[in-house]
């Protein structure tokens, strides 16, 4: 039993070290592909293009375009005259907001009402908008609070310092910054894990299918378990290599902190990367040819990892259905993994649910090849 | 050829295989003996390869039983593949592993390692004469040493019966040759080799051979015994001009049973040798030239076009 499954994997090694385009699938694609999504996806917003239509042109509208300039989030970049242009700039896209000053602004703060100013925003890019007006309400209620002390001060009552009824001190933990990398590179590690180690198992039994020598392997003492074990445990080292370096890689390009124990993130790695080998094994046990195998790895893995596994889009905010979908997807488990060690410092008493979860996945997968094999002689 | 029943190799009775509604193969029924090269003769897709992947322990037979080295063809299928050797007609071996390394790979696949593993290496490279090739990656080597490679992989583990299915497809003519005396040679060591073909010329080569066709085995015998029961009376070559107007004329004579065309000369089945006169009568009297007429041993060939014919026609 052992000797036969030591066999098939010694068998397999050897074909992987002289097939030249397995270096390009296990050190190109992964580099390539955190690099391209680590930079392309991100969810920051900052230096938002903004217009300012001051109609009062007072001290007092200087003081709050000064805040909005002030604060980082936006840039200015016209100041448009009259309505048209207003309109103008938002259509054409230089503009994805215009804030517009009434001309009675100064007048209504000296006077003591409340002096209304119009936001417009863009809201074709939804994610973008309701950023930025989470900025702008702080900005305007900063720069609010300060003239109502100015008019409670001039009005002859004294406080203390700058005195608020309510003052709220948000802090953000885990990830004080809020950098979206952080958030995204652990999830982009699973989804290009996943990628790749379906990838890899995906062709080994239609190739041997395809060339004729599963009759050999038929004819021989050699049993389904020990065939699929004997090709998964390569795989394993190859992808707990591409662990490895796409770790390396978040963590040197995207300077991605990892709080958490660095040997945790690899055990569970492991299990997770055995998940989905067993998936792409069971994809090439089903598979007519390799070509398709291969289309069927990508198809499987790809695009419901990218949408369902909460790599980007809360599954909190999903239909019911679509969750449970995303439950029985491995990188859903490992995301909540990864975020957890790398950003939490997260260790298996908590992560014990998803860690359980990518094991019985793992194993269901390699018992149901090596039963797809048998059945589909 | 008598045979005690612990002296049979495979034992067969009753098998059927069905894929859907297509019946591959057909009640079979046979019996091998422990050392006899059998051949298992007739055109691609009569059921032979469907028999052996049986025989071997890859296919369940719908129905029937059969036995393999003692071990019965159903429940004792992992038993089976330790003691037998499969060569596929598709080439089987790692195109991409070298010559030792399949060797390697196979052996110990099979339990043998070791000092067993190295003298069985040294031998297979004996064998095929591969030992100047040992590292080169097997899908360099030529066609005819990739099959000798095939079988001695497929003997890795000194098997009691090597299931051979179409060896020699594709391979050169010398090739074959070779070949045929590696099977010699096995199958005086002991070794009972069953073996699949759709070359007649091989067929000759067998201790005994069934002919299968339409999934149903149609004739069963030694080669001689073969050619004996199925082509009754005497044949006879004839070489004439014009060729169209002898075959047309012996056609007609009462005396005649069969004529056939067989490359330059005309095979003819007559009751006996003494109708040899009647023939030259009537070809001289439609007056056709006769350069020769003489005796001839029947080929398997004539046998099973026989066969064949009297099959299809029965069906």
């Amino acid at each position: 039993m052992m000797l036969r499954t030591w066999m098939i994997m010694w068998k397999e090694f050897r074909q992987i070290a002289r097939d030249p385009r397995m270096l390009t699938v296990v050190v190109a694609l992964p580099t390539f592909m955190i690099l391209l999504y680590g930079y392309a996806i991100n969810l920051d917003v900052r230096d938002v293009r903004m217009a300012v239509y001051d109609q009062s042109r007072s001290r007092q509208s200087r003081e709050l375009v000064d805040a909005f300039a002030r604060s980082g989030y936006f840039h200015i970049i016209a100041y448009p005259e009259d309505d048209r242009e207003v309109t103008a700039l938002l259509d054409g896209g230089r503009a994805r907001m215009v804030l517009i000053i009434p001309v009675r602004f100064a007048r209504r703060l000296a006077d003591g009402d409340t002096a209304p100013v119009q936001i417009l925003v863009d809201g074709a890019d939804s994610t973008t908008a309701s950023t930025a007006l989470g900025y702008v309400a702080g900005i305007v209620q900063e720069y609010s609070s300060r003239v109502a002390l100015v008019t409670v001060y001039r009005a002859g009552l004294t406080m203390r310092g700058a005195w608020k009824p309510v003052e709220n001190r948000t802090r953000y933990w885990y990830n004080p910054e809020l950098r979206s990398n952080n958030f995204t590179i652990p999830g982009l590690i699973a989804v290009i894990l996943m990628v790749l180690s379906a990838l890899l198992t995906s062709v080994t039994v239609v190739r041997e299918r395809e060339r004729g020598t599963i009759e050999g392997l038929l004819v021989s003492p050699v049993r389904p378990m020990e065939l699929m074990l004997g090709k998964l445990a390569p795989y394993v080292l190859i992808a707990f290599g591409d662990v490895l370096l796409v770790m390396a890689i978040s963590s040197a390009v995207f300077h991605v902190p990892l709080v958490g124990s660095p040997a945790l993130v690899l055990a569970l790695a492991g299990i997770f990367v055995i998940a989905v080998l067993g998936i792409g094994l069971l994809i090439s046990t089903v598979a007519p040819t390799q070509q398709l195998a291969m289309v069927a790895a990508v198809m499987a893995t790809q695009l419901p990892t990218v949408l369902l596994s909460g790599f980007i889009f809360p599954i909190s905010s999903m239909p019911k259905a679509i969750q449970l979908l995303s439950n029985i997807l491995p990188a859903t488990h490992f995301i909540r993994i990864l975020r957890g060690i790398f950003l939490k410092g997260n260790d298996l008493a908590i992560l014990w649910q998803p860690a359980l979860v990518l094991a019985a996945i793992a194993v269901a997968m390699v018992l149901l090849s090596a039963n797809r094999f048998r059945r589909t002689l | 050829m008598t045979l005690t029943s612990n002296e049979y190799a495979v034992t067969i009775s009753d098998l059927v295989k069905k894929f859907g509604s297509f019946t591959a193969v057909d009640d079979v029924s046979l019996t091998v003996g422990r050392g006899e090269i059998f051949g298992f003769l007739g055109a691609n897709g009569a059921g032979k390869s469907t028999t052996i992947r049986i025989l071997c322990g890859i296919l369940a037979p719908t129905s029937g039983s059969g036995t393999v080295a003692g071990m019965d063809i159903v429940r004792e299928t992992e038993k089976i593949k330790t003691r037998i050797g499969y060569m596929s007609q598709r080439f089987s071996l790692y195109e991409d592993l070298t010559v030792t390394e399949n060797i390697k790979f196979f052996g110990e696949v099979y339990g043998v390692y070791g000092e067993r593993l190295a003298q069985r290496t040294a031998w297979i490279l004996e064998m095929a004469n591969l030992r100047e090739r040992r590292d080169s990656l097997t899908g360099e080597l030529a066609m005819g040493w990739k099959q000798r490679l095939a079988l001695g992989c497929a003997m890795v583990h000194e098997p009691d019966i090597l299931f051979l299915d179409e060896p020699t497809a594709g391979v050169d003519p010398a090739s074959r040759r070779r070949f045929w005396e590696l099977i010699y040679t096995v199958a005086e060591q002991g070794v009972t080799v069953f073996v699949t073909t759709h070359y007649m010329d091989e067929a000759e080569h067998c201790d005994r051979m069934a002919l299968m066709h339409r999934g149903r085995i149609i004739a069963l015998g030694t080669p001689a015994e073969l050619k004996e029961r199925y082509i009754a009376g005497t044949l006879l070559e004839v070489w004439a001009e014009p060729m169209m107007a002898a075959l047309e004329c012996l056609n007609s004579l009462p005396v005649v049973r069969e004529v056939a065309m067989f490359g330059s000369a005309l095979h003819v089945v007559v009751g006996s040798l003494e109708d040899v006169d009647s023939l030259r009568a009537a070809l001289e009297t439609m007056d056709i030239r006769i350069e020769r007429i003489e005796p001839a041993r029947p080929s398997l060939e004539d046998v099973f076009v026989a066969l064949i014919e009297h099959a299809e026609r029965g069906a």
